[in-house]
């Protein structure tokens, strides 16, 4: 595992800096990509610092690239001499649920982000780990594309959206040297989820996450609950019968 | 956001105006913010101070965990500069793999970097290296009118030399850079020494200046012939070995506080007899760091055993000329009161110059030791253990004080003065609240 290669779409978020860190303890070579230069530079300082061979930064909206999916995509790849080993997808925003009820515009700007070009950029990512024949592609999902709910379907379309496209990608990889990862975490402790109230067994650190991510990619998992509780949890909520799920406030 | 936040004694939840923020340039932002709103602020990290000087009671906290990032790490030199959140287990996880160690470090892993400094922490090698401060080269200071001074020993000495400490109270801690110290592996060289008197503790550390580390566990409880009885342990970094950050094994927890103290005569007196007599506590070999330095860390949450009142923490440091007869009586009386906790803590002090104006650490001998919270028996039973630190011309450690009067503050710490004209207007915590109210506070005992 030493030596890798490593590309992360949406370096500032809170699990992926912590996953990007576990590379660079193996002196990885990372690209960061994301829209904020400064937080991207400062991130790249800290993973050398713990032992990354190179973090590069790719400054450009992940949801909207000027130069296209796929010309952004080669230039990330050309800074790693066009050897990708592993790719996380890991940016996306929350979304205001109401908000994207009452506009329609609000609410593709939400599928765009999260769903849409995370698609794009898997196709993308996905094709280039074919052309080499092989490498590991992760998709961070989320637990709220198991089930519709009122309080965020928006965002759990996307989301659910989003792990089904991956689960066709891993079915079409099956039996090659390329792997395709779909995390699914529950409640994580990072600014993202600020607005809620945090606290209990539920809530898990993003170190935590990180580590789950590390080592199911290392085995070749498809998908991917962390903390694993989740699995149960949203095995429940799946088969809850509609007049008992209608009724709850969740 | 509105939060209660309770200190590593678990004396009380506080209500505070807490931000978090994530990169560095949201600090200077958020700081005012929080200034504006609640009126003071404090720099909060891992909570792992005992007492009131981590709280802001009603005021802003602001959580600096969350910037952990270093800004370089020269392997060649052993410099590192980071963010003030980032933890020394998390150094560690960075620099032991590459031959590097902090060159002071408290007794648990789960301190930052500004918490460090803020309370000059200090170590089991306090004789040789003195404490955290003494390897600090520069800090970051973000002050509530948003300037950022770079404060050095050579730059802004004199608040460096206040911030170093200082408690938090001359601004915000953004970032730091220490001098860490080379080693050949995460290994140690441990001797565990059984003695059956606290008299035998005096003639240990004499004996024991050239090892790197030393520290003594004493069984408060034990009086008469064997009053003061313990383990002596002394260590080195081992010359060669393996270099790994965090030993393999399970983590404990206690997962929830339980109605009761655990910690009471009874229990305290079993483990106490079995801990000294184990086979252990007569020791030769090698031990990881982890280990030889941060054995209550194995259990998350230790805190909780002593129930949903609390406790608090006593320690203290009394001036060589006097330090076998004080430590002496301060054993006695700990001892016939029958109370204490598991882990008590005998060391002598080098007698480098200290590195803060407010730096605890002194040349003589610091005791140390839990007491579970009984109200005002606990209280009386403290006050009678200041009366003989005073007389010793001794001080207390604001970082494990929740009621230390403010005479023996100002008593113990005479440039407290100096300091003042040092402060941030914006900065404020309850322990200085309380040391600011002296003639009320100092009657209670």
């Amino acid at each position: 595992m030493t030596g890798q290669t490593v590309v992360i779409l949406g370096a500032t978020s809170a699990v992926a800096e912590r996953y990007a860190r576990l590379h660079a303890g193996r002196g990885a070579r990372l690209v960061l990509a994301g829209r904020d230069a400064r937080r991207l530079d400062a991130i790249a300082a800290d993973l050398k610092a713990r032992g990354a061979a190179d973090a590069q930064v790719a400054v450009l909206d992940l949801a909207t690239p000027a130069a296209g999916f796929d010309a952004a995509w080669a230039g990330m790849a050309a800074t790693l001499d066009g050897r990708v080993d592993t790719v996380l997808l890991a940016y996306g925003i929350l979304g205001d649920q109401k908000a994207a009820e009452a506009d329609t515009g609000e609410m593709a700007r939400q599928l765009t982000t999260n769903m849409t070009s995370a698609c794009a950029w898997l196709t993308v990512a996905a094709n280039h780990l074919e052309r080499q024949g092989q490498g590991t592609l992760i998709a961070i999902s989320s637990v709220a594309g198991d089930r519709g709910r009122q309080s965020n379907y928006v965002y759990g379309a996307a989301k659910g959206g989003l792990a089904l496209f991956a689960q066709g990608m891993a079915h079409r990889f099956a039996g090659t040297n390329i792997k395709v990862l779909t995390v699914k975490p529950g409640f994580i402790d990072t600014p993202m989820t600020d607005g809620l109230a945090k606290g209990g067994p539920l809530w898990a650190t993003p170190d935590k996450v990180a580590a789950d991510i590390d080592k199911a990619a290392q085995r070749g998992v498809t998908t991917l609950y962390t903390p694993w509780f989740w699995m149960g949890i949203m095995m429940i909520i799946r088969n809850l019968p509609g007049v008992v799920f209608n009724r709850m406030k969740i | 956001m509105r939060q209660t936040i309770t200190s590593w004694g678990n004396l009380g939840t506080i209500e505070h105006e807490v931000s978090t923020p994530t990169f560095r340039e949201e600090a200077a932002p958020l700081l005012s913010a929080l200034v504006d709103k609640a009126g003071s602020v404090l720099g909060y990290g891992l909570g792992r101070s005992y007492g009131d000087s981590p709280l802001n009671a009603g005021g802003g906290l602001l959580v600096t965990r969350r910037m952990d990032r270093c800004h370089a790490f020269d392997t060649a030199t052993g410099v590192l500069r980071a963010d003030a959140g980032l933890s020394l287990a998390d150094l560690h996880t960075i620099t032991v793999p590459r031959g590097w160690f902090v060159a002071v470090t408290p007794g648990t892993k789960f301190v930052t970097l500004g918490g460090a400094v803020a309370n000059d922490v200090h170590g089991k090698n306090h004789h040789t290296a003195g404490s955290f401060g003494h390897h600090v080269r520069a800090l970051g200071l973000r002050r509530s009118d948003g300037t950022l001074l770079e404060c050095a020993p050579d730059r802004n000495a004199d608040l460096f030399r206040a911030t170093v400490g200082g408690l938090g109270l001359t601004g915000l801690i953004e970032w730091v850079e220490i001098r860490l110290q080379a080693i050949a592996s995460s290994d140690m060289e441990v001797e565990n020494i059984r003695f059956d008197h606290v008299d035998r503790f005096f003639d240990l550390a004499a004996e024991s200046a050239d090892w790197t580390y030393s520290v003594a566990w004493v069984d408060c409880l034990s009086q008469g012939a064997t009053l003061g009885r313990g383990i002596f342990s002394r260590g080195r970094h081992a010359p060669d070995g393996p270099r790994v950050a965090q030993p393999a094994g399970a983590k404990l927890a206690v997962p929830l506080t339980p109605p009761v103290s655990l910690i009471n005569g009874l229990s305290l007196r079993a483990f106490n007899a079995a801990y000294y007599n184990r086979p252990g506590a007569s020791f030769s070999g090698r031990h990881h760091f982890d280990s030889f330095f941060y054995p209550l860390d194995g259990v998350h949450h230790w805190n909780r055993v002593y129930g949903p009142r609390g406790f608090y923490q006593y320690q203290c440091v009394v001036p060589p000329a006097v330090a076998r007869a004080a430590v002496t009586e301060l054993l006695t009386r700990i001892a016939a009161s029958g109370t204490g906790s598991c882990l008590v803590v005998l060391k002598n002090f080098g007698d480098i110059a200290p590195a803060g104006l407010l730096s605890f650490p002194m040349a003589g001998t610091t005791l140390a030791l839990d007491f579970p919270n009984q109200g005002p028996r606990t209280l009386a039973l403290m006050a009678d253990l200041d009366r003989t630190v005073a007389a010793a011309g001794g001080r207390l450690y604001p970082a494990k004080d929740a009621r230390m009067p403010a005479d023996l503050f100002a008593a113990g710490y005479p440039a407290v003065a100096e300091f003042k004209r040092h402060m941030d207007p914006a900065f404020m915590s309850d322990f200085w609240r309380r040391m600011e109210q002296a003639p009320q506070i100092s009657k209670q005992a």
